[in-house]
């Protein structure tokens, strides 16, 4: 199939901010929706003679590539889900060879195996156009300096944005997540415009300016791009307040590439989504039928350009809505509202996805962990903090602290491992957790919804 | 001669060792010493008590969570440099003290990582206590 990534250029968008790829962006719906169909044939094209999982689903169905007459047809395909991607771990999902890989991330599964996330090298040069326009949205233009406090590694926000800062000719400070004195100091020293973080993070690091005595005017960033975790418009108002500027929200998964998949722009009505290279659907997750406009369901997303490893109606559990009014900012791709929720119980603790069965399946490997627990998430200076509460059982106690302290901290690391998130282990009185009747609850988050 | 200590697991709760302090003492448990350690959740009791096998039973059926261990009991003698006599016994040998509390009277409790070993070492020198001994102080 072609590459279709091409380099953009900026222009002004109606909002204040800025285009990197202004053609894409603000289409024609029914040029648009030709594009979206010729992309999805050659995706369906090369998962059909390229991955053995779809070529089997699909003959299934009954349906080859060339059948679809429309984009809306897009609907008799069959779904993709997480579990698929778990049957076919590492790399069974993947469409090319092994040297036609340049990269590939990984997030959490929901039990033992990650979920991978293959890229060629057009699929990166992509993913750094999307990213791209996420921050021309904002106002970023060649000159300005980002100072990206995701996570650097498998997680795909640091690189994600690392990438698509470099593409639009902005200069990337790599400066990774954590060390909040530092951020502070090198934010005023290099006179950075723009912050990439979570956005309780973003919270966190302007407590920690005004505890420096710092006011939001000393700081000489103008825009945040803020994704990875749940956050609502009232949050936004604070981390606005806090650091003196415009904060927005992004949108992605990695099993779509990472961020980028959808981008506010200045006026915060909700994301656009690149629906030149993802076309989605909102669905009942119940029926799976599709949902009138504007009403909330689960959202559904077919990559339309992504070579490695395309994926056909994904499943993102994600809970939102859709407009395809156009922007006052001029683009007329469609826009995402906030997720409100999830339709299974994964969490995103410091933006990181957590699923209770991941600790669950920690904690029955170790034999002397009673079979009752409990997760606690809170928030505690604007960062999620995770207790895992364990029923200390007379196989586990033995006579000294130096026992308790020396399981605590082997379980607290066998979790870390797993999870890549720092968790306190508590030891509890038997029956101290509370039984239920039916489903037990494993997980109390006492997070500010 | 070795004697047999209770040991119970507890959150910092309030009231939590009232409540063992009551239930022992309702079903008529005489406890001739005890010590308690913290940490910043949780801590442990330590029980010397008459009967070992049944205060464990009594606490274990309440709930808790119980443990049975071998300590020895040292009758240190009442005078300057009693407990270092003990300790330098010990320490000769390398045998490594993990706690120790006192009881009634003169009575040292101590853990140690080889038992045997120090039992075989201090009993020429000092006196040791039995589990027949100690329901009796």
């Amino acid at each position: 199939m072609s590459v279709v990534a091409a380099a953009g250029a900026v222009s002004a968008d109606k909002a204040g901010g800025n285009h990197w790829q202004k053609a894409a962006e603000t289409m024609a719906v029914e040029r648009l929706h030709d594009t979206q169909l010729e992309r999805l044939r050659a995706t369906l094209r090369n998962a059909v003679d390229n991955v053995p999982f779809y070529r089997r689903r699909l003959d299934e169905a009954g349906i080859a590539p060339n059948d679809l007459t429309s984009r809306d047809g897009v609907a008799a395909l069959p779904f993709t889900t997480k579990a698929d991607l778990r049957d076919h771990y590492p790399f069974g999902m993947f469409a090319v060879p092994r040297d036609r890989l340049v990269r590939v991330h990984a997030s959490s599964g929901t039990t033992g195996n990650p979920t991978t996330v293959g890229y060629t090298r057009g699929d990166v040069e992509l993913w750094a156009d999307l990213i791209a326009r996420t921050l021309a949205a904002g106002g970023m233009k060649p000159g300005d300096m980002l100072q990206n406090a995701y996570g650097y590694g498998l997680f795909t926000g640091g690189l994600g944005l690392h990438y698509g800062c470099e593409r639009l000719g902005a200069t990337v400070l790599p400066i990774s997540g954590g060390n909040t004195d530092r951020q502070l100091k090198l934010m005023r020293d290099f006179g950075v415009t723009a912050l990439s973080c979570t956005p309780s993070y973003a919270l966190y690091l302007a407590e920690a300016a005004r505890d420096h005595g710092l006011r939001p005017a000393d700081l000489p960033i103008r825009v945040g791009f803020h994704g990875a975790e749940p956050w609502s418009n009232e949050m936004r108002r604070q981390i606005e307040a806090a650091l003196g500027i415009d904060a927005l929200d992004i949108y992605g998964l990695s099993e779509m590439g990472g961020p980028g998949v959808a981008f506010e722009c200045l006026c915060k009505a909700g994301m656009h989504v690149s629906e030149d290279h993802y076309l989605v659907e909102i669905v009942d997750p119940d029926t799976l039928e599709e949902v009138p406009e504007g009403t909330v369901g689960e959202l559904v997303v077919t990559t339309l350009s992504r070579v490695a490893q395309p994926l056909v109606r994904y499943r993102t559990r994600d809970l939102c809505s859709l407009s395809s009014a156009t922007c006052d900012c001029g683009r007329t791709l469609a826009r995402m509202s906030k997720p409100v929720g999830r339709t299974d119980d994964m969490l995103i603790i410091r933006g990181v996805n957590v699923f209770p069965s991941q600790i669950e399946e920690v904690l029955m490997t170790v034999p002397q962990i009673e079979p009752h627990y409990q997760i606690l998430i809170e928030r505690k200076d604007h960062l999620d903090m995770v207790e895992v509460w364990i029923e200390v059982g007379e196989d586990l106690f033995g006579e000294t602290m130096g026992q308790l302290e020396t399981f605590e901290r082997a379980v607290q690391h066998r979790l870390y491992s797993v999870l890549n998130i720092q968790v306190q282990v508590k030891l509890k009185e038997p029956r101290t957790i509370a039984r239920s009747e039916g489903k037990a609850v494993r997980v109390i988050d006492k997070r500010p919804q | 001669m070795k004697v047999t200590q209770v040991t119970v697991f507890l959150e910092n709760r309030s009231g939590r060792l009232a409540e063992i302090a009551d239930l022992l003492g309702r079903r008529g448990v005489n406890i001739r010493g005890f010590s308690t350690t913290e940490a910043a959740e949780y801590g442990i009791v330590r029980l010397i008590v008459p009967d070992p096998v049944a205060a464990r039973e009594i606490l274990h059926d309440a709930g808790f969570t119980t443990h049975l261990s071998q300590v020895i009991c040292v009758a240190v003698s009442d005078e300057p440099g009693g407990l270092a006599r003990v300790l330098d016994t010990l320490a000769e040998q390398k045998i490594s003290v993990d706690y120790l509390y006192s009881i009634s009277f003169n009575n040292i409790c101590f853990a140690v990582h080889d038992i045997e070993h120090a039992v075989e070492l201090l009993a020429g020198k000092v006196t040791l206590l039995s589990d027949e001994q100690v329901k009796i102080l």
